[in-house]
């Protein structure tokens, strides 16, 4: 499965070229270049991949068609007939197994509250698994909070809420610390320094790694510290549905066994929302790197029961996906590639984009270099990529520095018999985050009463563009806030008779608006089983 | 076959499917919608541990489904779940001595010393070495080799002495990163100014200000060089 002659042919040209852009610095765009690459090359601003939402709190917006299908669709289950019979009652409900679910579940269980965590998949079957980069903490010397406050905030574009920015910059230091106690293998120097790189969009280095296994070794140190401290999990046991009651909070949900087929109703005084983002639904057709159960199902569900959406028009397109062998198309190449040097190189063997601009402008500037102006390289399946040089890793910083800083990418490859320390890589974009979704406040408490949502679910703390290392971060402090503000809130919440008066009203609210349709969602799995896969 | 497609054989029964697709897309095309199996399809989970043997062949090969190209006549099945002992600890209590990961896993002095665990890890980690490395006590040891560790448990479903290599390699890293590895001075330093209130006061300075003061100091900031 090594490269192809075509292929080989043309990475003769990178070869050549690479000696002379060892030197070469491109430059960076300015921000009138900036914005003129996105408006006429990024997917979010391709308007037939839009279309009007008819319902619910963000009725009248223009989002993605993939977005209004999951919206505009019906519940699992009848409102008229379910059984809300009790079977568990809990103080805090925690949906989701990924990184920002098990930090709730771990901060309310030790402020002494009786909590249930389950998830559709498995513990740790979540993009937090799969983050290699690292995670962004401002806690050198030369850098602060504020100056990772500004570059969040000039990383989405201005948009993002601020609160948010200020929590998530400022709870930073101590999820470090946190992560540094639960026993966090860091990169770090002989004396303890932490080891710290630029990602796209930082003014300073401060990503902070654990070899390219970040968000792997992140979630299975927090799925330990879960099953040490004996919290109650269930697997296989995604939520299809919120419960609210008379008065509007949310005081449980309904649960589906994946592999029974079998409902499950459970009472919670407070319900924490953490179901990760929607890559799965393959926005704009394109393939994704997230894990095959991020399907949306938290931010559908919490639509249902309410509540507001912010940014749902603004996908994140990895700039590296990789786009040969056919085996692995989408899959992540990780922005610290271009972080230890490695340039981005069209087929004629020349740079075409500074390698460090933020992922928005770095995926339009791909997308460009191969519609636009016809350079990139195609494969023998007829995709088109440009060269990520990864054999300059090596040339910069010594032989072996790319096995020891990406030994997953390097195995990767390697499996394809494809040597990344000889030979470059072909990528392409590929949908990565979800930059919007529910709006809370600092506390993750949303419109709806009770009802907390942590992580990729939530929208407005990366504004219209996430930067590299900040959603490890933003899992895990606002998975902390979450359960944190959980726990308190349960001591004070009084039972209510349980609803699902708002699914009614969702179905009258499809009437109205002219949707007939018999999507079902929450989506739970994507199905390859019928044509192309991803 | 020639045209392209190979047979394989999914838990004994047959399909035909594509030859250059993995074993969980081949899963796919053959119809299967798959719950259990199947996580991060990017060989970071291990959630599709998978054994199989090619016909004629006796030896029984391991290997993750989303990574692992189909052969022809390749027989197959997922495990996708192996009831692997986990014991439970608190970290805060641990001393990183060289006694700890035999208190905790006692089980790992019978190790035979078969290097089964370590041919059958699809990360091609040296388990065993570790596994040596665990009975020694040297825990920075069991850290770095079994660092690149998925979690799969296909080393435990093989070994026959019944160890739990997955399970000791991360008591280990948790040990050394929280006890063996010195910790970060500058951390703890931020931690106290920010304690202090000046650096909340620095941010609340930047949320004051307006979109365009904003995005001109943004645009004027600073980049560290490499």
């Amino acid at each position: 499965m090594s490269y192809p002659d075509k292929m080989r042919a043309a990475i003769k040209k990178v070869e050549e070229t690479r000696k002379k852009r060892l030197e070469e610095t491109y430059p960076m765009l300015s921000p009138e270049e900036k914005k003129e690459l996105l408006e006429n090359f990024h997917p979010d601003y391709r308007d037939d991949a839009f279309r009007e939402l008819k319902v619910g709190a963000n009725k009248g917006e223009s989002l993605p068609h993939e977005v209004v299908d999951v919206l505009e669709a019906r519940s699992m289950i009848d409102p008229d007939s379910f059984n809300l019979e009790v079977d568990k009652e809990v103080d805090v409900l925690v949906i989701g197994g990924g990184g920002g679910g098990c930090s709730a579940a771990l901060i309310a269980d030790a402020l002494g509250a009786d909590v249930l965590q389950v998830t559709k998949l498995r513990m740790g079957d979540a993009n937090t698994m799969m983050a290699q980069g690292g995670i962004q903490i401002a806690d050198k010397e030369n850098d602060s909070p504020a100056r990772h406050f500004l570059d969040v905030m000039g990383g989405g574009g201005f948009a993002n809420k601020a609160d948010l920015v200020k929590a998530l910059v400022m709870d930073a230091p101590e999820v470090g610390k946190w992560l540094e106690d639960l026993g966090y293998m860091y990169d770090k120097e002989e004396d303890g320094r932490m080891v710290t790189r630029h990602g796209g969009g930082t003014s300073r280095k401060r990503m902070h790694s654990a070899r390219d296994y970040s968000g792997a070794e992140i979630m299975r140190t927090l799925r330990d510290e879960v099953q040490n401290r004996e919290i109650p999990t269930i697997e296989f046991l995604p939520a299809v549905e919120l419960l609210l009651t008379e008065e509007g909070s949310c005081q449980g949900a309904v649960l589906y066994d994946l592999e029974t087929e079998e409902f499950m109703v459970i009472r919670a005084k407070t319900v924490i929302l953490a179901t990760g983002g929607f890559g799965r639904i393959h926005v704009s057709g394109f393939p994704t790197t997230n894990h095959y159960g991020a399907t949306a199902d938290g931010l559908v569900m919490a639509y249902r029961a309410g509540a507001n959406l912010l940014f749902m028009d603004s996908t994140q397109f990895h700039p590296t996906g990789a786009a040969f062998p056919e085996q692995i198309v989408g899959l992540l190449i990780t922005e610290k590639v271009r972080g230890l040097g490695a340039q981005l190189v069209n087929i004629e063997g020349e740079q075409f984009v500074y390698p460090l601009e933020t992922r928005d402008a770095e995926a339009s500037a791909i997308i460009r270099e191969c519609e636009a102006r016809s350079r990139g390289i195609e494969t023998p399946t007829g995709m088109k990529g440009v060269w990520l040089d990864s054999p300059m890793i090596d040339q910069i910083h010594g032989k072996g520095t790319l096995k020891k800083e990406l030994p997953a990418m390097f195995r990767q490859f390697d499996r394809f018999d494809i040597d990344i320390t000889k030979d470059p890589i072909l990528i392409y974009p590929t949908l990565h985050y979800q930059n919007g979704g529910v709006e809370i406040d600092a506390s993750c408490e949303t419109r709806v009463k009770n009802l907390f949502v942590a992580g990729e679910t939530t929208g407005g703390v990366h504004g219209k563009n996430r930067l590299m290392g900040n959603s490890l971060l933003d899992v895990l402090v606002f998975g902390r806030r979450a359960g944190r503000a959980a726990a308190e809130r349960a001591l004070e919440v009084k039972p209510g008779k349980l609803s699902l008066a708002h699914v009614k009203d969702y179905n009258r609210m499809l009437e109205d608006g002219g949707v007939e349709t018999d999507r079902v969602s929450p989506m739970l799995l994507p199905d390859y089983s019928a044509e192309g896969s991803f | 076959m020639g045209d392209g497609m190979v047979t394989i054989y999914l838990m004994g029964k047959a399909y035909s499917v594509p030859e250059n697709l993995t074993i969980m897309k081949a899963m796919e095309y053959s119809g299967f919608q798959l719950k259990r199996g199947c996580g991060c399809r990017g060989g970071f989970c291990g959630a599709c541990a998978t054994v199989y043997r090619i016909k004629g062949d006796y030896r029984v090969q391991e290997g993750l489904a989303c990574q692992t190209v189909v052969e022809e006549d390749m027989y197959l099945s997922m495990i996708p779940f192996y009831p692997a002992i986990k014991k439970k600890y608190d970290i805060e209590e641990l001393e990183p001595e060289t006694n700890v990961l035999r208190q905790l896993y006692p089980e790992i002095n019978r190790c035979l010393g078969c290097n089964t665990c370590t041919r059958s890890c699809p990360q091609e980690l040296e388990v065993m070495d570790y596994m040596n490395a665990a009975i020694r006590g040297d825990i920075e040891k069991v850290a770095n080799l079994s660092f690149d560790c998925i979690m799969c448990g296909l080393c435990a479903s093989r070994c026959p002495a019944e160890l739990v290599q997955h399970n000791v390699g991360i008591l280990a890293r948790r040990i050394y990163g929280k006890y063996i590895l010195p910790r970060a001075g500058h951390l703890e330093e931020r931690l106290r100014e920010i304690e202090d209130g000046r650096i909340e006061k620095e941010v609340d300075e930047l949320m004051a200000k307006d979109r365009e003061e904003l995005e001109k100091l943004y645009n004027e900031r600073d980049i560290e060089g490499e």
